[in-house]
C-alpha cells in the first residue's frame, strides 16, 4: 500500500516535471501562433495540421476529377504544384500504369482511371467553367483548420477571381489570410494580382506588389533556399505596371533586377532595349 | 423457398423493431443537411464535399447495420434457446441460416433503399447534374457487397463465442479490406519471398469489397460502368457468399447448441 503510494506520488512529480518543462518549449504565442477560437483548433491541437493537408490534398483531388495517386501508388501528380501554380503541364498522366492481375484489370471498371480536370467537360460531358466552385469546401475547410497555411489562401482566391467571379469574396479571404499570416509576401502579391487584374487599380496593385517584394527580401531571401520564382513573378509585374504608367526608368530597374535571376536574360535584354528607346524621346 | 420466407421476416420485422437503423438514418441526415447549410464564399449549387460526406455515412451505416443485425442472429436463439422449437420444425439447419442471411440481406436492402432515396433528394436539391442510372448501379453494387458480409458475418457467428467479438472482427476485416484490398498487389510486389507470394495469395483470396464501390464515380460524374462488368461483379459476389454460407453450414450442422 505504501510503495503505490509513494508510486502515485512518483508518477505525479514526474508529470508535474514534464509538464512544467514541456509547455514552454510548444509555447504556441511564443512561436507566433495567435489564440483561436476554433472549437476544432483547438480540439485537434496540433493535428489539425494533418486534416487541413487532407482537405488541401482533397481539393487536389477533386481538381483530377478524382483521378489521383494513393501512398502506394509511390507517385504523386504533381498537382498541389499545379494548383499553387494556377495550371501547368500534366507530369504523371498515367501512374496506374498496366493492369497487374486479371482483379487490377477488373476492378479498374469500378473506380476513375482516366485522366481528366475538373472543367475539362470530358469527365461526363458535364458543362465546364464553374465547376472549380467545387474546390471551395475543401480548401475553406483546409483554412480554418490551419490559419497559417498561405497556399489555401492563394490558391482559393485565384480559382474565386478568375473562374468564379467571386472578386470581393477572394479579396476578403486573402485579407483574412494576411490577418493571420501578416508577414506572407505571397497573399501580398495575390492580393496585388487581383487588384491589377480585377479591379483595375494599378497604383493600389503597385503599392502591393513592392509591399510583397520587401516582405520577400524581409523574410524569404536570407533562407537558404529562396523562392526566386516568386520574386521573379514580383518583378514581372511590377515592370508591366510601371510601363504602362509611362515610369520607363523604373520599368527598366525592375526588369535589370529580374534578368539577375531569371533564366531567360536575353529576352529580358530585349525588352530593356525596348523600354529604353521608349525612353530616349 | 417457402420455409426460409417466415424466418427472413422475422429478421426484417426486428429491424423494423430495433432503433438502430433510425438513428443512424437521423445521424446520417442530421449531418449530411447541417453539412450542407454552411455556406462557402456565397457561392450556391457546391454539391460534391456534400455528396462524399452523404455517401461515407451512408456506407459506415450500411456496415453497421449488416454486421449489427447478422452477428446477434444465431447466438441470439441460442441464448433465448429458440433455436430448439425452430429446429424441431420441419427446417434443417441449413435451412436456417439461408433464412437468417436472406432475412439480413433483404433488410440491408430495405436500408439502402431509404438511405439511397435520401441522397437521391439531397442530390436534387443541391445540383442538376444527377447520373439516376449510375445511383442504381452504385445501390445495386452496395447491397451485392452487404450480401458477401452478411455471409461473412453469419460464418462468424457460428466460428465466434459472442457477437461482439464477432461483430468487432468482421467491422476490422470489412474496412481493412476496403481501404487496402485494391494496393496488396503493389504491396506484394515490393516484398521479397516468401512474403510476396503469401501477400498475393491473401490478395486473391479475400473478397475484394472495394470494387463495389463506386462513390467516386457518383461524386465525379464519370459514366455509367459497363453492364458486363457489373454482372460479373454481382456474380463474383454470389460465389463469396456461396463460400461463406457453404462454410458456415458446414461448422453449423455439427455444432452443439446448449
Amino acid at each position: 500500500m505504501r510503495t503505490a503510494a509513494l508510486l502515485l506520488v512518483f508518477l505525479l512529480v514526474l508529470c508535474f516535471t514534464l509538464a512544467a518543462a514541456l509547455v514552454p518549449a510548444f509555447d504556441l504565442p511564443a512561436r507566433g501562433r495567435r489564440p483561436t477560437d476554433s472549437a476544432a483548433a483547438v480540439l485537434l491541437g496540433e493535428g489539425r495540421r494533418m486534416f487541413a493537408n487532407h482537405f488541401f490534398t482533397k481539393a487536389d483531388v477533386y481538381m483530377h476529377s478524382g483521378y489521383y495517386p494513393t501512398i502506394f501508388d509511390g507517385a504523386r501528380l504533381h498537382a498541389t504544384t499545379q494548383l499553387a501554380d494556377h495550371g501547368g503541364a500534366e507530369s504523371r498522366e498515367g501512374f496506374l500504369g498496366e493492369p497487374r492481375d486479371w482483379l487490377d484489370r477488373f476492378g479498374r471498371n469500378f473506380y476513375i482511371s482516366r485522366h481528366t480536370h475538373l472543367g475539362d467537360g470530358a469527365a461526363a460531358g458535364q458543362k465546364g467553367p464553374g465547376l472549380e466552385r467545387e474546390l471551395l469546401p475543401w480548401l475553406r475547410l483546409s483554412a480554418s483548420l490551419d490559419p497559417q497555411r498561405v497556399e489555401t489562401y492563394t490558391v482559393a482566391a485565384y480559382w474565386l477571381r478568375t473562374h468564379l467571379g467571386k472578386v470581393d469574396e477572394a479579396e476578403s479571404f486573402l485579407r483574412e489570410g494576411w490577418r493571420e499570416n501578416p508577414e506572407s509576401c505571397e497573399i501580398l502579391f495575390e492580393l496585388g494580382r487581383l487588384t491589377a487584374e480585377q479591379r483595375k487599380d494599378d497604383a493600389r496593385a503597385r503599392n502591393l506588389f513592392e509591399a510583397a517584394l520587401r516582405k520577400w527580401e524581409r523574410h524569404e531571401a536570407p533562407t537558404a533556399e529562396p523562392d526566386l520564382t516568386l520574386k521573379q513573378r514580383m518583378l514581372g509585374n511590377l515592370a508591366r505596371l510601371e510601363e504602362r504608367a509611362g515610369r520607363f526608368d523604373r520599368a527598366i530597374a525592375h526588369l535589370e533586377a529580374l534578368k539577375r535571376i531569371s533564366p531567360a536574360a536575353a529576352m529580358l535584354e530585349v525588352q530593356i532595349e525596348e523600354l529604353r528607346r521608349k525612353q530616349k524621346p | 423457398m417457402h420455409s426460409l420466407w417466415p424466418l427472413a421476416l422475422v429478421v426484417l420485422k426486428e429491424l423494423v423493431r430495433r432503433k438502430d437503423f433510425y438513428v443512424l438514418f437521423v445521424l446520417t441526415a442530421l449531418l449530411s443537411v447541417l453539412m450542407g447549410s454552411v455556406n462557402f464564399f456565397n457561392t450556391a449549387q457546391i454539391a460534391r464535399y456534400l455528396k462524399e460526406i452523404c455517401l461515407a455515412l451512408i456506407w459506415i451505416s450500411s456496415l453497421v447495420i449488416a454486421i449489427t443485425t447478422t452477428a446477434r442472429q444465431i447466438p441470439a436463439e441460442r441464448e433465448n434457446r429458440t433455436i430448439f422449437p425452430l429446429l424441431a420444425k420441419p427446417v434443417s439447419r441449413g435451412q436456417v441460416l439461408m433464412g437468417k442471411f436472406l432475412g439480413c440481406w433483404l433488410a440491408c436492402g430495405l436500408c439502402l433503399l431509404v438511405f439511397y432515396a435520401f441522397f437521391g433528394v439531397l442530390s436534387i436539391g443541391r445540383s442538376a447534374e444527377n447520373n439516376w442510372l449510375l445511383l442504381g448501379q452504385a445501390l445495386l453494387l452496395h447491397w451485392a457487397m452487404l450480401g458477401i458480409l452478411v455471409a461473412m458475418t453469419l460464418l462468424g457467428s457460428v466460428v465466434f463465442a459472442a457477437p461482439s467479438s464477432n461483430g468487432t472482427i468482421c467491422f476490422i476485416v470489412s474496412v481493412g479490406i476496403l481501404l487496402l484490398g485494391r494496393h496488396l498487389n503493389k504491396v506484394a510486389l515490393q516484398l521479397a519471398e516468401p512474403a510476396q507470394s503469401i501477400i498475393y495469395a491473401v490478395y486473391f483470396a479475400i473478397p475484394h469489397f472495394e470494387i463495389f464501390d463506386v462513390r467516386d464515380l457518383v461524386i465525379h460524374h464519370v459514366g455509367l460502368v459497363p453492364a458486363g462488368p457489373v454482372a460479373l461483379a454481382v456474380l463474383y459476389a454470389a460465389a463469396y457468399v456461396a463460400v461463406f454460407l457453404l462454410a458456415a453450414r458446414l461448422v453449423f450442422r455439427r455444432q452443439a447448441l446448449n
